[in-house]
């Protein structure tokens, strides 16, 4: 149908109206889709970051420090959460009676916390670290503005002083700083992590966005040591060092199979949970950072080699010219004087004229590579923070008097664990064993030195300075035979020999049929007694005997009571 | 025509509550999930403190002390040891 156009609703306007309302509304619009644009396109970054603030949160996931363990698995150093108070001073509100409470749970004075909180500079300070978690949840309850606790770790060590140079210890932030802490950081540290999560709004996790980094906790580590066997070396030296009122000792426990140490103390020695007061004396691992003369305990490397030259047999006869010596202008003594010795008894009897005598009949070079081969002069390789390589000139400058004294250790100084490792050519049929602080469980890599029959030979010398008539009859063991070597020798003072100052050292090993443990001994600056066979040899004897009985090593001599020599006719070694 | 959207408005609504049901429900496992692994960090804390005390009581200068002075024990005599070795096996 058709409605008449009606006058009224015919308006006429101008058309530029609405032309304009349109240009209005789509600038309007167009505005709004830059906007949009500008907001969700380009400025997107910012808002997304506003945006998620509110909700999610980076999260630190912690990670533990490696375990240290002995070879047998049990604990040796363990990390363990603890926490620490820290405050930021301009926040802090407390009254008297908080402070007090806060100063005894603290075991600080209140005086000490008001002086730390006016000391503070910026808006961070720690009031303590390392407090037990327990603690710290006792002060979180007082509920003071301004406090604050943060997680850290603390390391123990069960074992305290009887492993302390071994395991060395770790800093505030369970950083390894000594010993085997810091040898083998890089395996025991963890890799703290960290997760990015949705909060709600009472705090509690509602979602996990993404892991940025997970976390690693460290490795744990098993040491080559058995504690049974560590806790016998360390009472019997501690106590030999008591006893012989000595300034220092250390001793060393190898296995001679595997080249593993088994234990390795020292004395003085401290306690790693409690450091508050240390000297630089009580932390040295002399067994391994320290060198000394070794003394006779090197004779048997120049007769090893003399045997090996094929030059001399044990029963050759070296004329010892009545116990001295005279090379230039100085003269080697013999504190037994003896016409003449067969080259066993120059071992036995530990003769330092019969080992000069030998020395000078090898060239100095084949010396200088006997001793280079055994490892001297050179790091035992443990890969120990500090290890000594001891000193060991090269052989063009020895003069002649010089290659002589080194045949009996004087003008040449090594580690304790180099002088044990060295001694795994006798014990191993003429291999060298390489150490390990870590348990090995594939065979080691061994090197020979000197022939099987050599080895041999030098053995069964060793195994006559352990019997009544050689230097050290105090190193015997019922029920086993028993191989080793004295060592006496003046300590050097300024450059001089100390006419009053010993070292006395005994490195041996058992059983000699089929030797399993070697074990090294240094007793520094001994008073009154100073022989190597006096002062040394009965603590090897007694640690030796322990271990063997940890171990179930089968003996291999008839057990009778041990012979041993009267006082007046006791076999002094030379010095 | 009307009666298709009625349905697909009721699936709708349908899906919606589901969402929101499985959403709650995630979350909820989610917050357990977060306490358990609370609880195992815990524990394993606990572990490492109980290992250093077992290991504490069990150093071996304590064992010992205990057995020589508590227990009267000492080590035999090296004569008063008789060592068996095991049979071997006869081919």
């Amino acid at each position: 149908m058709n409605f008449a156009p009606s006058p009224v609703l015919t308006l006429t306007l101008p058309p530029w109206r609405s032309r304009l309302l349109l240009a209005v509304f789509a600038s309007g619009f167009a505005f709004l889709l830059a906007r949009a644009v500008y907001l969700q396109g380009l400025h997107n970054d910012f808002l997304q970051a506003k945006g998620e603030s509110r909700y999610s949160r980076v999260l630190e996931i912690p990670a533990n420090r490696g375990r240290i363990t002995d070879r047998n698995g049990e604990p040796i150093a363990i990390s363990t959460p603890v926490k620490s108070i820290w405050a930021a001073p301009d926040g802090v509100r407390m009254d008297k009676q908080q402070l007090a409470r806060l100063a005894s749970l603290l075991e600080l004075s209140p005086r000490e916390i008001q002086k730390r909180l006016k000391d503070a500079r910026g808006e961070f300070v720690f009031l303590k670290r390392q407090v037990p978690p327990e603690t710290a949840a006792r002060v979180a309850e007082l509920r003071i503005p301004g406090l604050s606790e943060s997680r850290e770790y603390r390391r123990y060590y069960p074992l305290g002083d009887v492993m302390a140079h071994v395991l060395g210890f770790t800093g505030a932030d369970d950083v390894g700083q000594e010993g085997v802490e810091l040898a083998f950081q890089d395996q025991l540290a963890g890799k703290p992590g960290s997760r990015r999560v949705i909060k709600d709004r009472l705090g509690q996790i509602v979602e996990d966005v993404e892991s940025i980094r997970a976390a690693q906790n460290g490795r744990d580590l098993a040491l080559a040591l058995d504690s049974r066997i560590q806790n016998v070396a360390f009472t019997q030296l501690k106590s030999a060092v008591l006893r012989h009122r000595a300034r220092a000792g250390a001793i060393v426990v190898m296995d001679v199979n595997t080249g593993e140490i088994l234990a390795l103390a020292n004395v003085p020695t401290y306690n790693p949970n409690n450091r508050s007061r240390l000297s630089g004396a009580q932390l040295r691992n002399r067994a391994v950072t320290d060198t000394f003369e070794p003394g006779s305990t090197l004779k048997p490397f120049t007769i090893a080699l003399a045997l090996e030259s094929g030059r001399v047999r044990p029963d050759t006869v070296i004329a010892t010219g009545s116990g001295s010596l005279t090379i230039g202008p100085a003269t080697i003594h013999d504190a037994h004087a003896e016409r003449a010795l067969t080259v066993a008894q120059v071992i036995q009897k530990s003769s330092n004229v019969g080992a000069a005598k030998i020395a000078l009949s090898l060239s100095a070079q084949s010396m200088w590579e006997m001793f280079e081969h055994v490892g001297f002069g050179a790091p035992p390789g443990l890969d120990f923070p500090g290890e000594a390589s001891g000193k060991l000139r090269p052989y063009r400058t020895w003069r002649t008097i010089e290659q002589a004294t080194m045949s009996y250790g004087h003008g040449i100084s090594v580690s304790l664990v180099q002088l044990i490792r060295a001694y795994s050519i006798f014990a191993r049929d003429g291999e060298l064993v390489p150490l390990s602080l870590l348990k090995v469980d594939a065979p080691p890599a061994v090197r020979r030195v000197v022939s099987a029959r050599t080895a041999g030979m030098v053995r069964a010398m060793l195994e006559l300075a352990v019997q009544r008539g050689g230097t050290a009859p105090r190193a015997q063991i019922a029920g086993y035979r028993v191989a080793g070597k004295t060592g006496t020798a003046h300590k050097q003072e300024d450059g001089h020999y100390a006419p009053d100052k010993y070292v006395s050292s005994f490195v041996g090993f058992a059983p000699a049929s089929r030797p399993r443990l070697a074990i090294a001994v240094m007793i520094d600056e001994p008073t009154g007694e100073y022989y190597g066979g006096k002062v040394a040899a009965p603590v090897f004897a007694e640690v030796m005997a322990s271990a063997l009985r940890i171990l179930d090593v089968a003996p291999d001599a008839p057990i009778k009571p041990i012979e041993l020599p009267d006082e007046s006719d006791e076999i002094k070694e030379s010095v | 025509m009307l009666r298709v959207t009625l349905i697909l408005l009721a699936v709708l609504v349908a899906c919606a509550l589901g969402l929101i049901t499985s959403q709650h429900k995630a979350r909820k496992l989610f917050a357990e999930l977060e306490t358990e692994q609370e609880r195992t960090r815990a524990l394993d804390v606990e572990y490492g403190q109980l290992q250093l005390e077992a290991s504490t009581w069990s150093t071996q200068s304590r064992i010992e002390r205990i057995a020589s002075q508590r227990l009267r024990m000492r080590h035999p005599a090296p004569g008063g040891v008789q060592r068996v070795e095991p049979p071997k096996n006869e081919p």
